[in-house]
């Protein structure tokens, strides 16, 4: 007889315990991490995905903003880990996808008519965006998204570390070199790019004087000026004066903050947590030149909001956008310096974002300024990964630079195909 | 003739069934019995298993960007892309290279484990749970300690701060292609994280073997020891290793939560056939006809590796054979 048959399980205790379970089930669906914003609003259900910023606050406020939208009730998914977009796409495709979503332009999504045309809610106010932003979210006249932040990414260093090995600031690559050998120690590494360097991948061809996809959609990356920057970073990478395999990538600032590595790569989202852990022995400077046709570059990240076209409520969707991220111009300022520091895309916003108009933010600014690239919304994610493995291969893996060009070339141009024909 | 009577003495209660009637109701229907107990288990490997492979071989014919329901057909392109185009070629012979190492090497140690715990007279269950603890941690639990405890690049990483003790520099196990310290990291966790299941498995088989075997041998004259277990243990072992390697040849072909948290997606080294497949399907790129086409090679490879690996070690047959 088995131990369960000695219990006294009766019908109707069967019953009650399932109508326990399903009661439970019902509470735990009312509890607290359910991805809803807690929005009072009536009407249609809005579903909007965001990816997990590391700056403490942003989820709060994500949700604060949604819950003050009274029109339709907007639930939040909160995507934590490094796996947003396969999150993403494998949602856009189903049932459940999300109504609004963040995202870079791509131009297969305005093609796969996964995303609505948002031009209508934008117009009104295009003059007060940033050219560039505008310019990067268009298609054919059209304009597919909202710029929701920009996010310069520049070198963060730490003064006194330069003045100690009596280094100046690097303006070109082989500086660069020079100066990560002099600032190491055998517990700091000269410099940091990242775990595996690809958060660098854009602003080397920028900086080599190049642009990733040209005005006629053909290559542009494959020039001379990358090429050497390939094989410069090479020798950086093996001279042992590169952080590595660090526990935190180039997105945190751990690694400058607890003195890994006297120079940082990152976005302008951490300078608020460097600030507070560094005080004034902080920092920034552009990606320095490549080759004599190389001109210093400040990388344009940022995030931009979507409408899914596909969705069930596109109109509501795209009413939403339309009121947080272009009525509603004091939750855009604190979503853009309340956390981590970005610039409001919005020229009106950036211009009275007193946080950014003094001392090191206002520095960044005019790096963003000065010279910033903008996304290429023609250089899609495929091409992106194909462009990642010529740094896996030419400088992490001693490859030919030209031989893993050509092969990243063949990739590219069956993606430009597909797009252009 | 007999005195015995069978008066007083109780009789066997009478069949209830007559011979001549057939049962009713569910006892009574062999056919409806087994669509009750196989139904939801076929319908549920229809639905999760034979529908998406179906719909995986049709999209491989297809153009399917971005979507699951694409309509302009392309015939073999997608295999010619991810054949000719692509890094899959490339982590299927790794993964070949991978599955000569780790196969015979996984095979031997939790042989050796089972071999080890079977001859301890105490502390039997102990040992056997904490060789066995290891399978109850996740895949990338695991991958993250590894990667960020204990061979982490920095000096706060637990290998480099034991070779700092003998004024070894920090290594970069990960990032560092050259030398490839990167197969230390996933072959150790791997075989910390499966020896123990197949232990369980060579346990159990040891345990079934007849102990009139050793007596019979030990009476004929063979040595305790390797010429006990060259002609006695692993002969009749020989069922269990053929599908404990059968099993580690399909994971070593499916490897994926490791690799995908150890090495990661950029790089072009380590990386398994079954993520170069997400990469191109269910990464950035969600071209779901190209990875579709890898996913039908795929499947149809390690089908051919099992019929082979069957083929030369008889997979099926008894130890009698």
């Amino acid at each position: 007889m088995s131990a369960l048959s000695n219990n006294n399980w009766s019908r109707r205790s069967i019953f009650r315990a399932a109508a326990g379970m399903a009661a439970a089930g019902t509470l735990a669906a009312c509890g607290s991490n359910n991805g809803r914003g807690g929005g009072s609003g009536s009407g249609e259900q809005l579903t909007q995905y965001f990816h997990a910023y590391g700056e403490a606050g942003t989820e709060q406020a994500i949700k604060r903003y949604a819950a003050a939208y009274k029109k339709a009730n907007v639930s939040t998914n909160w995507i934590t880990g490094n796996n947003f977009e396969s999150a993403l796409f494998a949602a856009l495709l189903t049932s459940k996808a999300p109504d609004v979503f963040e995202f870079h332009p791509q131009l297969q999504m305005v093609k796969s008519g996964q995303v609505a045309d948002l031009s209508d809610i934008i117009d009104p106010v295009k003059d007060d965006f940033n050219p560039a932003d505008i310019k990067s979210h268009t298609v054919d006249g059209k304009i597919y998204g909202v710029r929701m932040i920009d996010d310069p990414q520049f070198f963060y260093y730490r003064k006194s570390m330069l003045e100690k090995a009596k280094v100046d600031v690097p303006t070109t690559l082989e500086e660069l070199v020079e100066a990560a050998a002099k600032l190491t120690t055998n517990k700091v590494k000269g410099v940091f790019l990242g775990n595996d360097f690809t958060a660098i991948q854009n602003v080397l061809i920028f900086s080599a004087g190049a642009e990733t996809i040209d005005a006629n959609n053909k290559i542009g990356y494959h020039t001379d000026g990358v090429v050497e920057g390939l094989t410069q970073l090479r020798k950086l990478f093996t001279s042992g004066n590169v952080l590595l395999d660090a526990p935190t990538d180039f997105w945190d600032p751990s690694s400058l903050n607890q003195g890994l590595c006297a120079i940082q790569w990152g976005g302008m989202w951490s300078m608020p947590a460097m600030q507070k852990a560094l005080g004034d022995d902080l920092g920034i400077f552009p990606f320095p030149k490549i080759g004599s046709s190389g001109k210093q570059s400040v990388y344009n990240g940022g995030w931009s909001m979507f409408v899914n076209a596909k969705g069930k409520n596109v109109d509501a969707a795209k009413e939403y956008v339309k009121w947080l991220w272009i009525d509603q111009k004091k939750y855009q300022e604190d979503w853009a310096t309340s956390y981590g520091f970005h610039i409001p895309p919005r020229t009106s916003i950036a211009a009275s974002a007193t946080k950014l108009k003094s001392g090191l933010p206002a520095e960044g600014v005019k790096l963003f300024t000065d010279y910033g690239h903008f996304d290429n919304i023609s250089y899609d994610q495929t091409m992106q990964t194909a462009f990642a493995e010529v740094l896996a291969s030419s400088v992490r893996k001693n490859g030919n630079p030209e031989a893993a060009l050509d092969t990243c070339d063949k990739k590219v141009n069956v993606e430009l195909k597909k797009l252009f024909g | 003739m007999s005195t015995t009577t069978t008066r007083g003495v109780a009789q066997p209660a009478p069949a209830k069934v007559s011979k001549t009637r057939p049962r009713r109701g569910l006892r009574g229907n062999p056919t409806l019995n087994f669509w009750l107990f196989t139904g939801p288990f076929l319908f549920g490997l229809a639905i999760f298993v034979f529908v998406p492979i179906g719909w995986s071989v049709w999209l491989s014919f297809f153009d399917a960007r971005y979507t699951v329901t694409p309509s302009h057909f392309t015939g073999f392109e997608n295999y010619k892309q991810i054949l000719t185009n692509s890094e899959f070629p490339d982590s299927l012979l790794t993964f070949t290279v991978f599955a000569a190492f780790i196969v015979p090497t996984t095979w031997a140690l939790s042989l050796g484990l089972a071999l080890l715990v079977n001859r301890l007279r105490f502390m039997r269950a102990f040992f056997r749970s904490v060789f066995f603890l290891p399978t109850a941690v996740s895949y990338v639990a695991a991958a993250l300690i590894w990667k960020m405890s204990i061979f982490s690049g920095v000096r706060f990483g637990l290998a480099n701060t034991v070779l700092g003790w003998f004024g070894v520099d920090n290594i970069a196990y990960l990032s560092n292609p050259s030398p490839p310290w990167y197969w230390l990291v996933i072959v150790s966790l791997r075989l910390w994280i499966q020896s123990g299941f197949y232990m369980i498995l060579f346990l159990a088989a040891l345990q079934n073997i007849p102990a009139e075997l050793y007596e019979a041998a030990a009476i004929d004259g063979a040595k305790p020891g390797w010429q006990t277990f060259r002609h006695i243990t692993l002969p009749q072992l020989r069922a269990t290793s053929t599908a404990v390697i059968l099993l580690l040849l399909v994971a070593a072909y499916q490897a994926f939560d490791e690799f995908f948290n150890i090495v990661g997606q950029k790089a072009t080294w380590a990386q398994t056939p079954l993520m170069e497949l997400y990469k191109t399907a269910l990464g950035t790129s969600q071209d779901y006809g190209a990875g579709s086409a890898g996913a039908v090679i795929l499947s149809l490879l390690i089908c051919l590796v099992t019929l082979l690996q069957g083929k030369f070690m008889g997979f099926g047959r008894g130890e009698d054979k």
